[in-house]
Formats: structure tokens, sequence, C-alpha cells
């Protein structure tokens, strides 16, 4: 059971690890750094999941007849985009967000809001053409 | 040929529209474009719903590869309703947009705006039509980038934050679907959602769907903000740009609303959701308190952006309580609410996007008389507010009403009077606003101020006036949702 | 060996290494990917994790900062908590998994066999893995197309579109009669040798898709690579007059479209979306062509998308 299991295991640690860092860290890069950890495991859990034992890789060729599943890969490619897709994203958020706070610490940027939000409340009328 | 083709065409127009925007220089002929995809998507979301009405299915095989081996298209009469929702409602929010943006941004940064904005509904028509499990991943994932983005240009520096919280949220919500997807293939090695509800049930008691389940639920609630997942919703909605809001508001969430229908229900079936996971014992509570907090918040608020955007949490906790009653009239006011509240949500907004766009705030005190100053948007406002509270004959009364009658079918009577008094509370949060608009002096830097030009009044009123319109005739609303919850209630009994 | 990398990520507070690691990391996963026979997956993630993905994390933390502080202490619980209950749940689900590399496992009975036992016959490419994303799912594909062409008009709409010139040729780092470049010569020397070969190995990849791994994908983010190469070591300002920000910036939409025209194009002929069949008179040559035009369509996207973004974020931290 152990050795059947064992892949999985490791990948439930990444996620935790991940998703741990997602959720705890103050700078905002970093918060996308565990992101992508967390999803990278998740690739690796479906990855694991097409592994035929002695099989070969999904490229048909005589002299192979057992073949590893091509779907999870298929599936997997199209989220390691969309990863980086987010990544990207995530970034240029980060990048506009320093620009605007001139910090990407969560604390600082918590800080920073609630003086606007007192701002907000004190000044009678609002001048700004709010987006 | 048209007609077979439909469920492409009605993706296709605004996917293939976006890319063809952005490389429009000119903002105006940009706007022009997108006006003619998203009215032509509309043409396409009514013929869809002629073909299925009554209750046909039709299923598309997209690359000619038939389920599941290939990705198949379904659509059927809720998702046709959903895209009725998606591509009228957004179209009427770009029809207001280009005056609206002119005072916000440069002319060049226009076309790239629509552009997201067409992605973003095109995603959401994909995901509303689609069905292959992995297949809405991919489209979630394409209309949250999307919103990301839009809620980022707000001009408020805490859209920005807002925006990255919403990201980190989204994205964890959307990986734990994909986790979900994932343990459903591991179990039934398929990926086409018609055949998975037949491989699922005969593995109820597998650990690992039940999992797969638990993961989908949490990934799901992020994206409908449920609470107590909602707490991106108010602020995204808050900073993020006036008119976005009014389309977001419409359907980012009643997409995800519906995907978790169509997952609790058709994929995972209705035997193992309820009786078997009890997912309604957690629903039930959780939403209530969602509709408790929601209201009581909203109250509280002298911004008006943020108190509708709380109002959309209590909100969001009928739908979620009409699902989880579980009878027909529950599923039947969810359903019907889901369209009703984007339709009356969507106008509110945007009747306040008019305001701010004359007066510069959605602060309560900036908008004390604008009863008088902008009459015309303010009396649609108070229409579409009365919608919301649930006066008879406007369009929220329907759905009310049938969620009241479901907590009496069940014979729960404190819960109906619950609802009663959350919708006095929805009456306060309404009233307040009414007050500052009618019975408040005008500030003197507000003397001036004047309606707003005809192409934001129009979609405005065309949401006002549906809102009555759907609160009298409401064949296509509440009746295609009682057909509905029928067929979907029946899968399981 | 990634449980300790990982690890690291977290306890460490230099962002730097934390980037650097990272890149390690998905080094480590196309490893296991690798021995997991998913040789295409292995190949994308080296190439988007420990290249482009990195890049734009250096990118990125050259503009906001190298450091982070330290959580809170009072911070930790929930989070802790949370992944703990998510643990939990995935290890209760674990004992019900089919163990790992099984024959007999579901995955492998119900869709997939057709894919192997089939699709030379009916798609053609002796690489399923291409079969399968181009042609079964082509439509799932067209959806991550529309991804990276998402995440590429985001980043435009939030940071611009790196055409800012002026003010830039003073003071860009990259500029000929900058010391210190001239002691990056051997940099140059090297780089130039590199270039051209990774360019031209872009273009293989891209054709080869249909026999060997590789495809439109990573043939894009492979010849992005080259020109970041060339970015970093000439200078933003030579990359952008090779390649102008303002005709890079159309070519997404092109990529996007060009797949799209398959797809309409088989409409046009009577088929559904995306149904090669109808390419050509001979399914047979129908899939093929389909297959090579909307993979050239994904290498077009995908090549503009990543420079695009990368002319963007670098535009930024000048």
């Amino acid at each position: 059971m152990i050795e059947g299991l064992f892949n999985y295991w490791v990948v439930i640690i990444l996620m935790m690890a991940g998703l741990y860092v997602v959720m705890a860290s103050r700078h905002l890069v970093k918060k996308i750094i565990g992101l992508n950890i967390f999803q990278t495991a998740v690739f690796i859990l479906f990855i694991s999941l097409g592994k035929v034992s002695g099989g070969t890789a999904p490229i048909i060729a005589d002299g192979f007849a057992v073949y590893s599943n091509p779907l999870p890969h298929v599936l997997i490619l199209t989220a390691i985009v969309v990863g980086v897709a987010t990544t990207a994203l995530g970034l240029a958020i980060a990048v506009r967000v320093y620009e605007a706070y001139d910090t990407v610490d969560e604390e600082d940027i918590a800080a920073l809001d609630a003086e606007d939000q007192q701002r907000d409340n004190a000044v009678s009328t609002v001048t700004d053409t709010t987006s | 040929m048209i007609s077979t083709q439909l469920p492409a065409i009605v993706l296709l127009l605004t996917l293939l529209s976006a890319p063809i925007c952005s490389m429009i220089r000119n903002g105006d002929h940009a706007w022009k474009l997108a006006m003619f995809a998203v009215w032509l998507s509309v043409a396409a979301a009514f013929a869809l719903m002629s073909q299925v009405w009554g209750g046909t299915t039709l299923s598309y095989h997209m690359g000619g590869w038939p389920p599941p081996w290939g990705i198949e298209v379904r659509v059927d009469e809720l998702s046709a309703l959903v895209l009725i929702l998606i591509t009228l409602f957004g179209a009427l929010v770009i029809s207001a947009l280009r005056e609206s943006l002119r005072t916000v941004m440069r002319s060049h940064r226009h076309s790239l705006y629509y552009a997201t904005f067409l992605l973003c509904m095109a995603a959401l028509i994909g995901i509303t039509i689609t069905g292959d499990a992995f297949n809405v991943f991919v489209f979630l994932e394409i209309s949250s980038l999307s919103t990301y983005a839009l809620i980022a240009r707000g001009r408020d520096r805490r859209a920005l934050v807002a925006a990255f919280r919403y990201l980190i949220m989204g994205t964890i919500g959307a990986t734990f679907i994909l986790i979900a997807i994932g343990f459903m293939y591991m179990v039934t090695g398929t990926l086409n959602m018609a055949d998975l509800a037949q491989r699922l049930p005969e593995h109820a008691d597998n650990k690992v769907i039940q999992a797969s389940f638990a993961f989908f639920t949490v990934g799901i609630a992020l994206k409908v903000a449920v609470f107590p997942l909602h707490y991106w919703l108010p602020n995204a909605y808050t900073y993020a740009p006036k008119a976005t809001t009014a389309f977001l508001a419409a359907t980012a969430t009643k997409v995800a609303l519906y995907v978790m229908i169509r997952f609790i229900f058709d994929v995972y079936g209705v035997e193992f959701s309820f009786s078997q996971m009890r997912l309604d014992m957690l629903l039930i509570p959780l939403s209530i308190a969602g509709i408790l907090l929601g209201s009581m918040t909203a109250i509280f608020q002298s911004d008006v952006k943020r108190l509708l955007a709380w109002s959309s949490v209590a909100q969001l906790g009928y739908m979620v309580l009409g699902v989880a009653l579980l009878n027909t009239s529950g599923l039947t006011s969810a359903v019907t609410h889901m369209f009703n509240h984007a339709m009356m949500k969507a106008g509110l907004f945007l009747a306040l996007a008019a305001m701010i766009y004359r007066v510069g705030s959605s602060n309560l005190r900036d908008l004390a008389g604008i009863g008088r100053t902008m009459p015309l948007t303010t009396a649609a406002f108070v229409i579409l507010g009365a919608g919301l509270v649930g006066v008879p004959l406007t369009a929220g009364f329907i759905s009310k009403w049938y969620l009241v009658s479901a907590a009496l079918d069940k014979g729960w009577l404190p819960l109906a009077a619950l609802l009663i008094i959350s919708s006095l509370m929805a009456l306060a949060y309404i009233a307040k606003i009414v007050d500052a608009a009618y019975f408040q002096p005008v500030p003197d830097q507000h003397q001036n101020v004047r309606d707003v030009p005809v192409s934001i009044l129009t979609p405005v009123w065309v949401f006002a006036l549906l809102t009555i319109y759907f609160g009298i005739d409401t064949r296509m609303t509440a009746g295609v949702a009682e057909r509905v919850a029928q067929a979907l209630l029946s899968v399981a009994s | 060996m990634l449980v300790a990398t990982a690890v690291t990520i977290i306890r460490t507070r230099k962002l730097m290494s934390a980037v650097m690691l990272m890149g390690f990391y998905s080094l480590l996963c196309s490893c296991i990917f690798m021995v997991l026979d998913a040789v295409d997956v292995a190949f994308t993630e080296a190439a988007v994790g420990a290249g482009v993905s990195t890049i734009f994390f250096l990118a990125a933390i050259a503009i906001v900062g190298r450091t982070s502080k330290p959580t809170l202490p009072g911070k930790t619980v929930v989070p802790l908590i949370a992944c703990i209950a998510t643990g939990a749940l995935l290890f209760y689900a674990s004992f019900d998994m089919p163990y790992f590399g099984s024959a007999d496992a579901p995955v492998h009975q119900h869709v997939a066999p057709r894919y192997l036992e089939d699709s030379p016959q009916e798609v053609g490419p002796p690489n399923v893995v291409t079969s399968v994303l181009a042609s079964y799912r082509g439509y799932d594909t067209f959806g991550e197309v529309g991804v990276v062409f998402t995440a590429f008009i985001g980043v435009l709409l939030l940071l611009g579109a790196g055409t800012r010139r002026s003010g830039i040729e003073r003071t860009a780092p990259g500029d000929t009669n900058d010391e210190s470049m001239r002691q990056k010569i051997v940099l140059r020397e090297v780089s130039d040798l590199v270039i051209a070969p990774v360019l031209v190995f872009a273009l293989y990849v891209q054709w080869h898709g249909d026999f060997g791994p590789g495809g439109g994908f990573q043939a894009g983010v492979i010849f992005a690579s080259a020109i970041f190469l060339y970015a970093l070591i000439y200078g933003i300002v030579p990359a952008q007059k090779l390649l102008p920000p303002r005709k890079l910036a159309y070519l997404p939409g092109v990529g996007l479209l060009l797949y799209a025209g398959v797809g309409v194009y088989s409409m046009l002929m009577g088929g559904n979306f995306l149904d090669y069949d109808f390419v050509a008179a001979d399914p047979h040559d129908g899939q093929h062509y389909g297959i090579l035009i909307i993979e050239l369509g994904v290498g077009i996207t995908v090549a503009a998308v990543m420079i695009n973004i990368f002319y963007s974020f670098s535009e930024r931290s000048l």
C-alpha cells in the first residue's frame, strides 16, 4: 500500500506547502510563488494518474505495446498554460500595487487602506471621479 | 445550416470579435464592432432558447468527435436561460459603456477594455454551454482572468488590492475545482458531464469521489461568494470601474451558481449530493447567515456602491438557499432569482454608474437630492430598488414568492418569517437611498447636475421596464425555471 | 527533494532565492514528468516553469523589491488549519485511489484506449498527445489560446504596451555605450552563438510536434526565451527594434484568429467547429493540415504574448 500511494502523499504534502505560502505570506509576489507550487503539485497528481507501469511515452512506434495514458498529459499542458497566464497577470497587478502603495506587503497595504477609508469618511465631498 | 451550428456561433461571435477589437486603435469603431457582436449573440441566445423550448436538449460535437472522446456542447432550457441572461444584460451594459468610459480613459485604451469585456462574456457563454468538465475549468479561467483585469482598472488604488485578493482566492477556487475534476476522472476515466453522471453513482462510496465533491463545493462556493467565502466580493464590486460592476454583478456569480447547480444535480446527482453528503445541512445555515449578514451590513453603509455589493451577498444567499431547500419551489426560486437578480442588480449598478458619471461619487452625502437633479435616472433606480425589495408586480416579487412557498412547503414557518424580515431589511437600505435622493437638500456643488445622455439612460430604463415586465409575464423566467427544477429533481427519484 | 525545495521556499525571506528555487523546483517537476512518461508535459514545464515564469518573476521582483517581512505570529493559525484540513481530506481520499502505475485503473479503461488505438488512423500523428490536444480536444486547446490571449490583454490593460520609448533610450541599461556592458563581451559572444540555434530549434519543435514531443505551445515559449535572452544581453531597446512592440501587439490576435479560422472554415465546409475532416477533400489530409495550422496559431499567439508581457514588465522597471 505504501508503495502504491507514496506518490500521492508527496503530492499532498506539496499542495499543503503551496497553499500555506499563499495564505500565510505577506508578500504579494511570494503568494504567487505559493500558487505556483500548489498548482504544480496538482499537475503531478494528474500526471501520476496517467502512468502505466512498464509503459512508455504515448508516441506510437513499433516495438512498444504499453503506452501511458495521453489524456492527463493534454489536460496538464493546458493547465500549465493557464498557470503561467495567471502568474503573469498576478505579477502585473502586484507591480501596479507597488506603484500605487510603494509596498507589496499585505499588512502595510491594509494599514494604508484604513487611512484611505478614514479620509473617505472625513471629506464631505469626494472630488475624484472614481472609476 | 445556421440553426445546427448555433451553439458554436453564440460563443464565436464574442470570442472572435475580442481579438479584432483589440487590434482596432479607434475606440469608437471597436465599440461599434462589440455592439454588433453582442446584439447578434443576444439574437443567437434567443434562437437557441426557441429551439430547446419545452425541454429538448441540443448536443453539438466540437471537432466532430462524439463524446466522451471529443468535447460536447450541450444546450438545454437552463443553459439557454443563462445564455440570455449573459448576452442580454451584457449587451445592455456595453451599450452604455462608450459614454461612461469617455470621461475616464484615453480613447486608445477603450479598444482593449471592450476586448476584455467581450472575452469575459465569451468565457461565461463557454462555461454555460459546455458539456465537458475540464472545459468548464478552461473557460472559467478565461472569465476569471478577464474579470481580474477589469476590476484592477478601477480608479481607486484599492481596486488593485481587491483584484489581487480576488485573483488569489479565485485561483485557489479554480484549482480546487481542477482537483475535483481530476478525482472524478481518476475514478471514472471520463470527463464528459453526461457520461460522468452515469458512471458516478456506482462509486458513491468511494472516498475519492467524496473528496472530489468537497473540493468542488469549496471551489465553486468561492466563486459564487457563498458566506463565509464572500469576502472578496464587496471590495471587488466597490472598487471596480462602475459599468464593470454592473456587468459582473449580473453575470459572474450567476454563472458560477449555474455551474454549481449543474454539477450538484446533474453530475454528482441529487441522491449523492443531498442524501449521502448532506449538502443541505451545510448550505442552509450558511445561506441564512449570508442573507442576514449581507442585509445587516448593507443597511449601515454610507457608500451606495458598497451597499449594493453587500446586498448582493444577501441575494446570493437567497439563491443558494433555494437550491438547498431541495424542492421544486425552492429550485424554481433559485433559477428565477438568478435571472431576476442579475437584471435588477445590473440595472441598479448601471443607474448608480449614471449618477457617479454626473456627481463623481457614490457616497450618500453626494447623492442627496439627486431625485430632483436627475429625475429620470433616479426614477429607474427606485423601480429597480423596489424589485430588489420584492414589491408585487416587480420581478423580485416572483422569485421571493417561490422561495417563501418553498419554505412553507417544508413546513418551516420560522424560515418563511425570516425571509420576510430580510425583505424588510432590504426595504430599509433601499429606503435610505430614496430618502437621500428625494428628501435631502441638494448640496451646493451639485446644483448644476442634469440627467445623463440618452445612450446611458436608455439601457437603465430597459432594465427598469424589464423588471416590471418579468414581474407580470413569467413564462420565460419562472415557467422555464419550474420545468428545469422538475427535470433536475426527477433525475434522482 | 521536491518537498525540501518547497519547504526552503517557504522559509526563505529573500525573494530572489525563492524565485531561483522556484525555477529549480519546476525543473525537478519536469524530471518527474519525464519519468512518468509525460514527455510533452516535461518539455513544457521546463520551458515555462524554469524559463518564462522565472523571467516574469525576476522582472517583477526587479520592480517591487527583494525581501519580505516575516508573517505575524497570530496570522499563521488560520492558514495552518486550512492547510491541514485540505491535507487531511486528501489523505482520506488517497486510500481509495487506484495504486500508482496500475494498468487496470479506471482512467486507462474508458476513454483513453480509443486515443491510443485509433488515433493513428483517425487523426494521423504518431504522437498521441498531439492528436488529442489538437483534434479530439481541440476545443480545449482553443480555450487555452484564449486564456493566453486574455492574460495578454489584461497585462496590456494594466501595464501598457511597452511602447513609451521616449526618455528611456537614455537610461536603458542595455545601451551599447554602457560601461558594464563591455564587460559582458563574453556573454554576448556566447549568446550570439546560442540564440540562432535556439530560434531554429523553436521552429523544429513547431513542425516536429506530430512525431516527437513538441508543438505550437512549446515552440512559442522557446522562441520567446530566445528573445528574452537577446533582450537580457543587449538590452530591451535593441530587442524592441528587432521586434517592435507596436507590431507585435497584433500577433496574439492573429494567432487566435488563425486557430478559429480553421474552425470556421470547417463549419463553412459543412462540418462542426474544428472538424478538420472537412478542411481538405481527404479527411486524413484535412486532419493533417488542420493540426498544422492550429499549431502554428498556438505558436504565434504564445510567442507573441510572452514577448509582449516581457516588454510590458521591463518597461516598468526602467
